[in-house]
């Protein structure tokens, strides 16, 4: 595991995401109302790219006819075949503690911290006035 | 309490056919009876068992006449006394459910519990009856059943595999409500009340099509009743299917269950996968089977399903399912006789283990 700066934070705006490869490895990085969330874009059920996938909330029900809403934009479906996926936990919702989509660390940093390493920087320059997206991948 | 200790056998799924106009005249109210007669209504046969189609009844146990076996004697020399049969579900296919009208629908209905229980009921201690419903209308449909629950011979409801909306719809609950509280199982049984074709893709044009295609009609049925939420709404009740077939049921189960993960978002209150709400919930029959001769293949069949709870014994009497003594396909593990002769009709049926004669034949 290395720290990764993927992108400056004013260039990663609320509402976006952004596919980013380290090493090889596609991971799918969300901003959600300023949350940053990352997983593996590979769906566990049959390798679909999350990052294609639409953000829902979290549909709950304890009675037919209810409908309880909650979390919106917080649970990513799958392209391919709809499963669903909290972007929190990288838990499957129907499957809870067997399927779950492999989940990274994203933090945000001043650039004053990180023109220091030992963070990699690998497509653009860092610059000390700005704030970044820093992935732990 | 009835002694079910003592029982080896009990069949699901027997039928008695209403001879004729005639046999129900005693058993319908007064306007009624003036109407049939008045209308010059000589028969409210379906056209699911046609008389003389091969599956209608077993060649053996046909009459001189080449009559479908319908006599209580036909049904004791033929199913009860010979598999030492101790208790036996008697399913009455009728008309009723044909009807457009609502009131004749009921009127029906009280028709031929009546006849049943006097009938078939009052004349062997083996027999319970399937309180038959007039689903055009919910609350007659309730109605009957309060009606009839009282008299603790009739184990369950009877309703049809292809009525008129998918049996999930929540026009529907209040019989589901009636049923769970009064401990009936919701006995769906293959036939149609031909209100729709009997395929969703239109008329079929021979007999053969539409006996198979019920294996279709029970999938959506299931379908229905889970997504739907019927069994989140009314948690203990049961669902027998009757004649259904059996070994379409675990393709279902992967399929249904695989469609819920992609849209269950649609239904909320499944929250586990259906699969495991229908091996909870639904029962059926073991005839027919539709089984590969192979018993190995059988065995693998039966171990798709996982679950030792789910097959009721039933003869189907008199319909020709199978020949001879072969009342359970072979290939069925052995240790499942005892849960599948007995011990799941118990565990389905709580009206078997309790008093039979509570209270007679049904008011009027």
């Amino acid at each position: 595991m290395a720290k990764h700066v993927i992108a400056a934070l004013r260039e990663f705006p609320a509402g976006t995401r952004k596919l980013v490869d380290i090493r090889g490895r596609q991971i799918a990085v969300f901003n959600i109302k300023g949350e940053f969330f990352a997983l593996a874009n590979r769906c566990p059920h049959q390798g679909g790219s999350l990052c294609e996938g639409r953000l829902t909330g979290l549909i709950e029900s304890s009675e037919p006819g209810q409908y309880r809403y909650s979390r919106q934009g917080e649970i990513i479906r799958c392209p391919w075949h709809g499963w669903e996926f909290d972007v929190r936990t990288g838990k499957s919702w129907c499957d809870p503690s067997r399927i779950r989509a492999r989940q990274f660390s994203v933090s945000v940093a001043p650039g004053a911290t990180l023109v220091e390493g030992p963070y990699v920087a690998e497509t653009f320059p860092v610059s000390i006035e700005d704030d970044y997206v820093v992935l732990d991948a | 309490m009835t002694d079910t200790a003592s029982w080896s056998t009990i069949d699901c799924d027997v039928h008695l056919n209403v001879p004729n106009m005639q046999a129900l005249l005693p058993h319908l109210d007064g306007h009624w009876r003036d109407s049939v007669i008045d209308r010059g209504m000589s028969s409210l046969e379906s056209i699911s068992y046609p008389p003389n189609a091969p599956i209608t009844s077993r060649p053996d146990w046909r009459g001189n006449g080449g009559e479908p076996a319908n006599t209580l004697e036909a049904l004791r020399s033929h199913a009860l006394d010979r598999w030492s049969i101790d208790v036996a579900i008697c399913n009455c296919l009728y008309g009723v459910q044909l009807l457009y009208s609502e009131d004749m629908a009921a009127a029906f209905a009280k028709a031929v519990n009546n006849w049943v229980a006097m009938e078939w009921l009052d004349r062997d201690p083996r027999l319970r009856g399937s309180i038959v419903v007039p689903m055009q209308n919910t609350e007659l449909a309730v109605a009957e059943i309060e009606r009839c629950a009282p008299d603790r011979r009739f184990v369950q409801v009877l309703v049809l595999c292809m009525g008129e909306a998918p049996l999930g719809r929540r026009q529907y609950w209040p019989v589901y409500e009636a049923a769970e509280r009064h401990g009936l199982p919701l006995g769906i049984h293959a036939g149609s009340s031909f209100k729709h074709a009997v395929t969703s893709l239109g008329w079929p044009s021979w007999y053969a099509e539409d006996y198979a295609a019920q294996s279709q009609g029970f999938q959506t049925q299931v379908a229905s009743l889970v997504c739907e939420g019927v069994f989140v709404k009314f948690p203990k009740l049961k669902v027998v299917l009757m004649e259904s077939g059996v070994t379409w049921l675990p393709a279902f189960l992967w399929r249904l269950s695989k469609f819920w993960r992609g849209v269950r978002l649609e239904v909320p209150w499944i929250d586990r996968a259906p699969a495991e709400i229908i091996r909870d919930h639904f029962r059926l029959t073991i005839q027919p089977f539709d089984g590969p001769d192979d018993p190995a293949a059988v065995a693998k069949l039966i171990e798709h399903l996982q679950s030792d709870d789910m097959l009721l014994f039933s003869s189907d009497f008199p319909h020709w399912q199978f020949d001879g003594d072969d009342i359970l396909p072979a290939g069925i593990p052995p240790k499942l006789y005892g849960k599948i002769r007995r011990d799941n009709a118990l565990a389905t049926y709580s009206r078997l283990a309790g008093q039979a004669h509570e209270s007679g034949a049904p008011a009027n």
